[in-house]
């Protein structure tokens, strides 16, 4: 078993980062959800933020999509700095957002149709995303007649088919089922693999963050900081059915859970 | 609203309406609209009036009366509808239809069958206030979580404990929703009925002081009965606020 | 089935209670019934329709048009809500029929007034109705077409407005029942025409069975208006209503 590479900061400099946040904090009223944080996404990997509720992750991530403005401190997409939302990024949401009067395709397509895209062509690459992510024969249907776990196929297709190079997604999973979970962390750990992309995930159970990330940061709360950031190592290229018996897997689900066991209420 | 930083009171903008009235009256645009100053002077002297008064007092009576029937009838028949399938599918229609229906083409039937007096503005009342009380009512019994019944049960009590200290609570915000839509109603359902009558209460006053065009006089029992029916429907508000905190926890 | 039992026995009820009967001024079920036949076939009630729903109609296109704008401008901008959201509350507490004689001295006894009536009682909620549903627009519908880069133009026009329309449709609604008690009102206050004048006339002839088929008639119509409006709604807004995000 290889050691666990617990500061990586200096690796990650060396590769080349899709997304970079520095110095960044962020205040509410005289609340501090961040405070002076800094982290890089390495291109082409699924980096995890995990962390207590609490922890800011889910601002952070906002304050990527550029949904919210940071205090001070900047972030950079490929090596251009964030102002607002943009095309090279794409957002996943917990809630799922799905436009409710509208049909699956319309709703898969609704980016493309913001962006002025005309009618035949943005629904032409929305079927391709819909087949993709395994909702092929719903595209007339609408949210209300899907189970929950289809509707964030729904807005994983969406996210997809502006084909924005880094994809954020948040909590994605938390409102759907134990069972269709397993699938999509299974199905994640595939379009990662295909899609080249940059994944930036957020999510507060330990297990999935380390069963789908190249790197996953934990953050912790008050104030909010990165504490450290984890690169698993070996288990990476295993099958998908064999990830959650190796022992690496293992000890880093246990270290994580030492690190945070203090600050869960 | 924010102005350089400072909120500014929710209600504040009446003032400057207030004003506007002011000015539109000092101009003298028109007759029908005195300025507000001579409104409210006009109306700190109508005030101590008997006839204000005795309007007041009639339309006050009235107005409780028909309160007090529309929800000593209409919560216990809520949840018994809410309780009984039966007399839920007997009832529920009748309720519906006389909940849309506009009421006020009832009141000539109610003026020859009662008299034109008190009593037919006190039906008129709560026939306005009573069907949405039923109805939130009902509503209320039906959503009471199962697990609070199963857990009434499992903890052995009476029907009758299970009613008074679960049910009933459990209905609350529902039923208190439904008494303030309810005395919303039944405030234009007096005035309504008392206009149709028109020789009791304000309805007799507006009939006065529009026949001899006393003008700030009119305005004055208006605002008068505006600002009663605005606080009133407030305070009930406020009411409801003081128990929705478990409306939202269930 | 139960529904046609529940009818049966109202009606009984008020057939007995013609019968005895309770009051010189109670006619049974069946002479109310016959004397709207009468009506129906001789035409004059159609006739009187004609003229109820003139106000109606206008007062509530009207209320629509107006209400639904001053709606959407009092939800997105917050200085309109301040400047005239209070006026709509106080106006939704109050009992606006007190305003009728004045609008009679102002525009006499004519449409004019009948049509203000309408418009007075029909107003607030649809301007109520519909600053709210925009005000209670999903955050995270606006932040998700935010982050796909939508105009203001896109918020308003695929987000706001399809997530509002089935609340401000019930309002719309809710504006008609208020319409029909304001149209009844100003027929029976103002001037008896139409089925105020049936209902008027009949009464200062002491002919009970047509002033109650006319007040029958002119019920039955707003419910079943109303609940088609209801059907409508319901057809309209299906996946809408449904919060498809809690479950």
């Amino acid at each position: 078993m290889q050691p666990i590479k617990s500061d990586t900061r200096r690796a990650v400099t060396e590769t080349d980062s899709a997304v970079s946040v520095r110095n960044v904090s962020k205040v509410y009223g005289d609340v501090q959800a961040l405070k002076d944080l800094s982290l890089e996404f390495p291109r082409g990997e699924l980096t995890s933020l995990l962390g207590p509720s609490g922890c800011g992750k889910t601002t952070l991530l906002k304050i990527i999509a550029g949904l919210l403005e940071p205090t001070s401190g900047q972030i950079e997409v490929n090596g251009a700095k964030v102002t607002g939302p943009g095309p090279d990024r794409s957002f996943v949401f917990q809630d799922f957002a799905l436009l409710p009067w509208a049909s699956v395709i319309r709703n898969v397509a609704f980016g493309l149709e913001l962006r002025g895209v005309a009618k035949s062509e943005r629904e032409a690459i929305a079927e391709k995303y819909i087949r993709e992510v395994g909702l092929a024969g719903f595209e007339k249907k609408f949210p209300h007649q899907l189970s929950g776990g289809m509707r964030q196929r729904v807005g994983l297709a969406r996210a997809l088919s502006v084909n924005a190079q880094v994809l954020l997604l948040d909590e994605p999973f938390s409102a759907v089922d134990e069972q269709t979970r397993r699938k999509f962390q299974e199905d994640l750990l595939e379009l990662v693999k295909t899609e080249k992309k940059t994944f930036i995930f957020v999510t507060h159970s330990i297990e999935e963050a380390v069963y789908v990330s190249d790197q996953i940061a934990i953050l912790l709360p008050r104030p909010s900081r990165v504490s450290e950031i984890i690169r698993p190592s070996s288990f990476r290229d295993k099958s998908v059915d064999n990830i959650r018996r190796d022992p690496e897997y293992l000890d880093i689900v246990d270290r994580i859970w030492a690190s945070l066991r203090s600050y869960v209420e | 609203m924010y102005v350089y930083g400072h909120k500014l009171p929710a209600l504040s903008s009446l003032i400057l309406w207030a004003l506007l009235w002011e000015v539109v009256g000092r101009l003298g645009l028109t007759f029908f609209i005195p300025p507000f100053s001579e409104v409210l002077v006009t109306l700190v002297g109508l005030i101590p009036t008997p006839a204000f008064l005795n309007a007041l007092f009639v339309t006050a009576y009235a107005f409780l009366a028909g309160v007090f029937f529309a929800i000593a009838i209409g919560i216990p028949v809520g949840i018994l509808m809410g309780k009984n399938r039966i007399l839920d599918e007997l009832l529920l229609p009748w309720v519906n239809i006389f909940l849309s229906a506009p009421l006020t083409a009832l009141v000539p039937v109610l003026m020859v069958l009662f008299g034109f007096g008190t009593r037919t503005v006190i039906i008129t009342t709560a026939l306005f206030a009573i069907w949405i009380i039923i109805l939130n009512a009902r509503a209320g019994v039906r959503q009471i979580n199962r697990s609070l019944v199963e857990m009434a049960r499992s903890f052995g009590a009476s029907p009758m404990d299970a009613f008074v200290k679960v049910y009933f609570w459990a209905a609350l915000p529902e039923i208190l929703g439904g008494v303030r839509i309810g005395v919303i109603r039944a405030v234009k359902g007096v005035i309504i009925g008392q206009l149709l009558i028109s020789i009791v209460g304000f309805g007799a006053l507006f009939e006065l002081y529009s026949s001899k065009f006393l003008m700030a006089e009119f305005w004055a029992v208006l605002t008068v009965l505006f600002g009663l029916a605005f606080a009133l429907s407030e305070f009930l508000a406020y009411l409801e606020r003081k128990v929705s905190y478990y409306a939202a926890a269930r | 089935m139960l529904k046609l039992l529940s009818a049966l026995i109202v009606f009984g009820a008020w057939e007995i209670g013609g019968r005895i009967p309770v009051s010189y001024a109670f006619p049974t079920f069946i002479d109310s019934m016959a004397a709207l036949a009468r009506m129906t076939f001789d035409g004059s009630i159609f006739v009187a329709y004609a003229e109820t729903l003139q106000p109606l109609v206008v007062g509530v296109l009207i209320s629509a048009v107006v209400g639904i704008g001053l709606g959407l401008w009092i939800g997105l901008s917050k200085g309109f809500e301040w400047l005239f959201s209070p006026i709509f509350v106080v106006m939704q507490a109050a009992p606006l029929a007190a305003l009728i004689p004045i609008l009679v001295m102002v525009y006499g006894i004519g449409l004019t007034s009948k049509v203000f009536v309408v418009c007075i009682m029909a107003m607030p909620v649809i301007v109520l109705n519909t600053a709210s549903a925009v005000r209670n627009t999903p955050a995270s519908l606006k932040e998700m077409a935010t982050s796909f880069l939508a105009r203001d133009r896109d918020v308003l026009l695929k987000i706001i407005l399809p997530a509002a329309s089935p609340v401000i449709f019930s309002g719309l609604r809710l504006g008609v029942s208020a319409g029909f008690i304001g149209a009844i009102l100003s027929e029976l206050k103002i001037t008896p025409t139409g089925v105020g004048d049936i209902i008027t006339y009949s009464r200062s002839i002491a002919d009970y069975p047509s002033m109650y088929a006319a007040i029958f008639s002119i019920i039955l119509l707003a419910v079943i208006f109303l609940n088609l409006l209801e059907k409508l709604e319901n057809v309209l807004f299906e996946g809408n209503n449904r919060g498809y995000a809690a479950d």
